[in-house]
């Protein structure tokens, strides 16, 4: 066919901050595509609301727009650089539902932009419940029973017709929000409600459940020729009832055999034509376990998470032949760019099986309801693969980082099987390691297959891994054992632990038995053709297949699995590492395990190991590839915490020397070298028991900050206003005795400053200073970051470089330094320093246009700064201004509680720029879904302590045309200003409480500020929840409050009567 | 566990895990290829075109599913061993009726398992597909290098063929299956298009066929060179001018051979569920199903009766040929899949209705 001579210049969409249901796959998809387009020849023009993305570099396209993602903004950029054509199919649910919008709007007829790579008729076919059900109907697919309801009474109705238990999907919603499984009337009533609620078009599609069924995914992908190829399917362990983002999924399919294989891709490949669908589709089945029966059960006609995890677990490339499909080519003109002598026209065959296991935001969210059912809550994933499924899994499980080597969760050693088949039932994120615990206590494979219906066929894996540790411990260890052991994925870890063992020792024994992995290459087919693919796993086979290489090489360690706290922000950077690793004359070396990334695009690197980031692991890697050493500044907390475990081993970390990063990290050395540079510091104080936390925080004085040391994104962290609330704390929150110290400073309410520097261990280089608008006591990375600082003096700046290049200078950094700072009655107290790459460096990098991990990794590679054209000191900034906003993911996670604090909570991040602050302010919002009122009812609640200032705001609010709901002391301050007021009842006190009042669709925006007391707060977080299902923007902090007032006020006009 | 050991003709020796039939103190001669279907590996264990054969799986998890009485494509597997990483103690799926491992027993097939196949499969790819020995661990070494030496015959076609002719009534067509070594799913494909079929013995006379009023002829797959049956070329010749004629795989072959056109080894042949085919009329490419160690060559076919009507895209090998003046077709892969993509099942169709026409 060949391209399309139509198309010169395409508007690619991304897909926005990252939320549960989203996440950095957009990421992948999107790079891959812009550079996919660009060696066809295409001018891009990109669209995408989130810095910390490598698609937004502006190297990446011909122009790179960061700019909220809505139709309004869309059409401002279409209208500015006319494009020919725009591709949505890449930028997930967000860029598709944008699609429709300006399709619907008849924007595109009217400017003449063609849409690629699907029609808008098939967006809705595939995503309209009920045109998709009637097209299935149509080309002799089968659905489950169903019905559309756009109300409760269909709903119920359907349920008197076919009984229950039924599942509740809502129409076009990221990852089902608000659905679920009704198994009763109640039920049925709870999700009906919340699922039209979270449907955009109010509509919900109730369905009988097939819970238990095995369900299977198809990745296909055709071209304009009506060429279908399905590049791979896949498996989940856990059957049909679990989103399939949070299911446990292996690939290919393991239990279907070629009959059923066929039978669902050919039911794919037919789905995919009756779409016509150009580019990469996703199709979900439903395979009854004891017939050929089976059900589609969903279509994404886009790429999607799956076809990332797919792209990664096969080494096909969806998005980048997606892409090249949507500008007119035909699989069988693109080459394999695996093989490069095939076409891109076949289906990968694995030599390998690959698992991936979600990373669950619950060591967070520690109240959070972890039932896993149709609603996704995982915030990202990691992937393992191996020769066996043992292997793989095993491997997965380590690469979690969630302090577990292996199948066991310690703490269910102690249960006895009816709690531990308890725990199975709850179906939550601990589930398979329940499963195992009862192996352990004798229940068979069997009885677990009737309780949960996963298949036997990953049980008997299951089994294999428990047999394997009885062998273990009757035999001890034996050349034998260990390498059976090592083929089945156990670590060194378990085994040292179990043979009471330093892991050091146990892998000196082990390498001096032979019992070494080798590497196997991952090449689309088999073996069948030759193949240089830079793209290796470890396994205990024989042959190794790493290509030799005379380069000089360097490792660097990526950040692994997406979670909260350990964002998109660190894989950007390890990109930006590897590249300039690359332009030095080294081999890049990446080791990481997340499928969702950049950085695991094997085209990214020289060669990418696609293995768990622990000790053995990565230790593993450079023992075969002896490289001149190992960067760990910029894989986050993950890649620093290799750092001293991996020197002890002797290897050469590059950049900032074990030592100080420890100085760096180590409370009281920290300290000391603060001391010693006569630089301030919040006072703080390490306790080791109960009572010594007591006597000390008296003497600090309240409030204070607790937590526990060596923290990572402030979790476990609170801010306690007493006594009573800190003994509370201690026996809730932390474990602590002398190992585990407890960590205690003086709460110092003030601004919060963040700074982000480069040093060479001589020149420090500061891109730019942050300002946050919320005050410190809200985790930084929850706070709206702005740069320039708008509100600091010149002479507090000064001080925050002066004390930044000295902290640099005396730490040695070379590469990387964050720093966060309060200013507290007028003075500089330094808070935090982190000797690594942090979550503002890809926005600083955008706003300031230094790349800032590049010249870090050139600098601690011994391209002195001044080299690179950098000074000492603080770079001054551009006229223009730039907010970083926060994006929560609240929605998806019931029992959370949204009010900020020291714990962080947000998911992802948006940026708004603008010559005018209030401006680049609203475009933030905007950019994070918020829906800004500009007149209309505020519900407030506000403590005691923070009405004074609240009431400035309100009556602010009251002048731009807001009046006011509120409880009774809140109303009291109103009324008392002279401003209307109806007073609402607490929750329970009447018919018409909060609840109601949230509920009646009358309030347009709520402000609650955090209550100390007890018994006030347990409504407040029931009021805040309520206001997070109704999708209405609830805002804790009075600091985002006055922000959010700002814009208003920038954008609307005051109702004031003549005087 | 019992170990066994796979030799190379090449001279290399992997030991692994006894999985299949007691090998005790004989040993199993064949033609190691390989294959890299990731499901199917009863299909293809039972495929008769794997005649002598050893069979290197390159998916490491094989018999998952296990065995049931439905997915056998002959009534006895002819291959002479299987290679495995990893072969299941037993099967979970609901059609399941035992092991993969009792099925090796009871069809005495020896399989070795713990092999570092993905090893083995690019040896092969780089010197070609080469005899081995599946022998017990203490067989001696001059005595496998004495089997290695040996030839493995060309009689695979008559070995897997019907002795007999087997009639298959039905309302439809009425076609004579040349039996090559005729894997089952040819047959239902027929069947299920309610054709009377007929399974004649690869060397049947024309007049036998011809006694059967056949209104379609299809020439089925099957193991060897389609050199070792030059017999049957003439008889091809007389078929293909008085009834439409489908061939596939060996049939192709012969089809090929019979009409002036030449074949040659392929140095480690197709075989697996991903070989994509284009179809050069339709211009659309098909994912197919294959194996065969055999090709017709690009240039014989320029001198023939024959045209090339799709190719391989990875290799450009033929992949399917007509012949300019009869109504006869042939394609190298398999349309009745099974294992594999069912992309092609239409040239059944297309068949018949050549046949209508």
């Amino acid at each position: 066919m060949g391209l399309n001579p139509n198309l010169k210049k395409i508007l690619v969409i991304g897909s926005g901050p990252i939320v549960i249901g989203q996440a950095a796959e957009f990421d992948y998809s999107g790079t891959q595509a812009v550079k996919s387009l660009i060696e066809e020849g295409m001018e891009v023009i990109l669209v995408n609301s989130n810095p910390a993305t490598i698609m937004t570099d502006k190297e990446t396209a011909h122009k790179v727009y960061i700019e909220p993602l809505t139709v309004e903004f869309l059409l401002k950029i279409i209208h500015k650089e006319k494009p020919d054509g725009i591709l949505p199919t890449l930028g997930g649910q967000t860029a598709l539902n944008l699609a429709v919008k300006l399709e619907e709007g008849g924007h595109l007829k009217r400017l003449g932009v063609q849409l690629l790579g699907c029609k808008v008729d098939t967006i809705q076919k595939a995503e309209d419940r009920k045109l998709f059900k009637e097209l299935m109907q149509e080309i002799g697919e089968p659905v489950p029973d169903s019905r559309i309801v756009n109300s409760l009474e269909e709903s119920l109705d359907f349920a008197t017709k076919i009984g229950y238990p039924l599942i509740i999907r809502p129409a076009f919603t990221l990852g089902g929000t608000g659905g679920g499984i009704a198994a009763n009337e109640q039920e049925l009533i709870l999700y009906t409600n919340s699922g039209i609620q979270a449907s955009p078009i109010g509509q919900c599609l109730i369905e009988r459940s097939i819970a238990g069924f095995k369900e299977v995914e198809y990745e296909v992908i055709r071209d304009s020729k009506d060429n279908c190829i399905i590049v791979c399917n896949m498996e989940n362990f856990d059957p049909v009832g679990i989103h399939t983002g949070d299911s446990i999924v292996v690939a290919p399919s393991q239990t279907l055999s070629d009959k059923e294989y066929q039978i669902l891709r050919s039911s794919a490949l037919k789905i995919i034509r009756s779409l016509k669908i150009e580019g990469g589709c996703n199709v979900q089945y439903a395979m009854d376990p004891h017939s050929f029966q089976y059900y589609v059960i969903e279509v994404n006609p886009r790429v999607s998470r799956s076809s990332a995890l797919a792209s990664k677990a096969t080494g096909y490339p969806i998005a980048k032949i997606a892409a090249k499909i949507a500008i007119g080519l035909t699989m069988d003109e693109i080459l394999n760019p695996v093989t490069k002598k095939t076409y891109a026209c076949f289906e990968p065959a694995l030599d390998y099986v690959v698992s991936k296991i979600p990373r669950w935001p619950f060591d967070k969210f520690v109240n959070a309801n972890r039932r896993l059912g149709t609603q996704m809550k995982a915030t990202g994933e990691v992937m393992a693969l191996g020769r066996s499924f043992e292997e793989s899994m095993l491997k997965a499980i380590r690469s979690l980082e969630v302090g577990l080597y292996h199948l066991e969760l310690p703490t269910y050693k102690t249960k006895t099987l009816p709690e531990i088949v308890e725990k199975i039932l709850k179906q939550d994120d601990e589930r398979m390691f329940a499963i195992s615990e009862a192996m352990r206590k004798g229940m068979s494979a069997k009885a677990i297959n009737e309780l949960t219906k996963i298949d036997l066929f990953f049980l008997n894996k299951f089994e294999n891994i428990i047999k394997m540790e009885k062998i273990l411990a009757s035999k001890g260890k034996s050349v034998e054992t260990i390498r059976s052991a090592k083929r089945l994925g156990f670590s060194d870890r378990y085994l040292s632990t179990l043979f009471k063992e330093k892991e050091a020792d146990f892998y000196q024994w082990r390498k001096s038995n032979g019992i070494m992995p080798v590497f196997k290459m991952v090449d689309t087919c088999a073996g069948e053709f030759e193949s240089s693919t830079p793209y290796y796993y470890s396994s205990y086979e024989s042959q190794d297949e790493v290509l030799e290489s005379t380069k000089k090489k360097v490792i660097i360690l990526g950040s692994g699995p997406i979670r909260i706290g350990q964002g998109i922000e660190f894989d950007y950077a390890t990109v930006h590492a590897i590249d300039a690793i690359r332009s030095l004359g080294y081999e890049a070396i990446v080791i990481n395990n997340n499928p969702e990334t950049v950085s695991t695009d094997f085209n990214i690197s020289d060669r990418l190991y696609f293995e768990p980031l622990t000790v053995e692991d990565v230790f593993n890697v450079i023992e075969r590839e002896n490289p001149i050493g190992v960067i760990v500044q910029f894989g986050g907390q993950t890649a620093i915490n290799l750092a001293k475990p991996l020197a002890d081993r002797g290897v050469k970390i590059l950049g900032t020397s074990v030592d100080d990063i420890d100085r760096a990290e180590d409370r009281k050395r920290f300290e000391e070298l603060l001391r010693s540079l006569d630089i301030a510091q919040p006072l703080g104080i390490t306790v080791t028991s109960i009572n010594e936390a007591v006597e000390k925080s008296a003497h600090l004085g309240f409030p204070v900050i607790v937590r526990p040391s060596y923290v990572l994104g402030g979790r476990a962290m609170e801010i306690v206003y007493n006594e009573e609330e800190l003994l509370d704390y201690m026996k809730r929150a932390v474990q602590i005795n002398p190992e585990h110290p407890v960590l205690i400073d003086r709460y110092m309410i003030g601004r919060e400053m963040e700074v982000d520097a480069i040093c060479d261990g001589e020149t420090v280089f500061i891109p730019g200073i942050m300002e946050h608008i919320e005050k410190a006591g809200v985790h930084s990375g929850d706070s709206i970051a702005v740069y320039p600082p708008q509100s600091v003096s010149q002479d507090i700046l000064e001080r925050l470089s002066a004390t930044t290049l000295s902290i640099t200078r005396a730490l040695n950094i070379k590469g990387l330094i964050n720093l966060q700072f309060v200013i507290y009655q007028g003075e500089v107290f330094v808070l935090e320093v982190n000797p690594r790459s942090s979550r503002t460096v890809p926005f600083l990098t955008k706003v300031t246009g230094v790349p800032m991990a590049k010249i870090a990794t050139k600098a601690l590679m011994g391209v002195s700064l001044i080299e690179q054209g950098y000074f000492h000191g603080t770079l001054p900034p551009k006229d223009e201004i730039a907010v970083k906003a926060p994006v929560f993911s609240f929605a998806k996670l019931s029992d959370v509680e949204i009010a900020l604090g020291p714990e962080m909570k947000s998911t992802g991040e948006v940026m708004g720029k603008d010559r005018v602050f209030e401006k680049a302010l609203h475009k933030a919002f905007v950019a994070a879904g918020v829906v800004i009122p500009d007149s209309g009812t505020i519900l407030a609640t506000i403590n005691d302590l923070e009405k004074e200032e609240a009431l400035k705001l309100f009556k602010r609010f009251h002048n731009i045309g807001f009046d006011f709901v509120a409880t009774s002391g809140t109303a009291k301050l109103l009324r008392d200003a002279g401003i209307h007021v109806r007073v609402v009842d607490r929750i329970g006190q009447s018919e018409n409480d909060i609840i109601k009042e949230i509920k009646s669709g009358r309030i347009s925006l709520i402000i609650n500020t955090i209550s100390k007391s007890k018994n006030v707060e347990s409504d407040g977080f029931k009021m805040r929840r309520c206001a997070v299902e109704r999708g209405l923007l609830c805002l804790t902090s009075l600091d985002t409050t006055e922000a959010l007032l700002k814009t208003i006020e920038r954008n609307t006009y005051t109702m004031e009567p003549i005087s | 566990m019992k170990q066994l050991k796979l030799v190379l003709e090449t001279g290399e020796e992997y030991l692994g895990e006894s999985v299949g039939f007691d090998l005790e103190n004989i040993f199993s001669l064949g033609e190691l290829v390989f294959n890299t279907s990731m499901t199917g590996y009863q299909e293809i264990l039972s495929d008769p075109s794997y005649c002598d054969q050893m069979v290197v799986m390159t998916y490491p998890l094989i018999g998952n599913y296990g065995v049931n009485k439905d997915d056998f494509e002959s009534l006895t597997p002819s291959l002479k061993g299987m290679v495995m990483r990893e072969c299941a103690e037993e099967g979970s799926n609901w059609r399941n009726e035992y092991s993969l491992r009792e099925l090796l027993e009871r069809f005495k097939i020896p399989a070795i398992a713990g092999i570092d196949t993905r090893e083995l499969t690019k040896k092969i790819r780089d010197r070609g597909v080469m005899k081995a020995v599946l022998a017990p661990v203490n067989y001696p070494s001059h005595n496998i290098q004495l089997v290695l030496s040996r030839s493995l015959g060309t009689d695979q076609i008559s070995r897997v063929s019907t002795k007999s002719p087997i009639h298959f009534p039905g309302d439809g067509k009425r076609i004579v299956l040349m039996d090559f070594g005729y894997k089952k799913n040819i047959l239902r494909s027929l069947l299920t298009r309610n054709c009377d079929v007929v399974i004649v013995p690869w060397n049947a006379s024309l007049e036998t066929i011809q006694s059967y009023r056949p209104q379609g002829i299809l020439l089925s797959n099957g193991p060897g060179n389609p050199k070792d049956v030059p017999e049957v070329l003439p008889v091809i010749r007389d078929l293909q001018k008085k009834y439409p004629m489908f061939s596939i795989c060996m049939g192709h072959q012969l089809f090929a051979l019979a009409n002036g056109a030449d074949t040659e080894k392929l140095k480690f042949g197709h075989r697996g569920a991903n070989h994509p085919v284009k179809d050069l009329k339709l211009n659309k490419v098909f994912m197919s199903s294959q194996n065969h160690g055999y090709s017709v060559t690009n240039e014989s076919v320029e001198k023939s009766d024959l045209e090339v009507t799709q190719i391989n895209i990875n290799d450009k090998t033929i992949e399917g040929l007509k012949h300019k003046t009869f109504q006869a077709f042939s394609v190298q892969y398999h349309p009745e899949a099974s294992p594999g993509p069912e992309d092609t099942g239409w040239l059944f169709d297309e068949f018949l209705n050549s046949i209508r026409n």
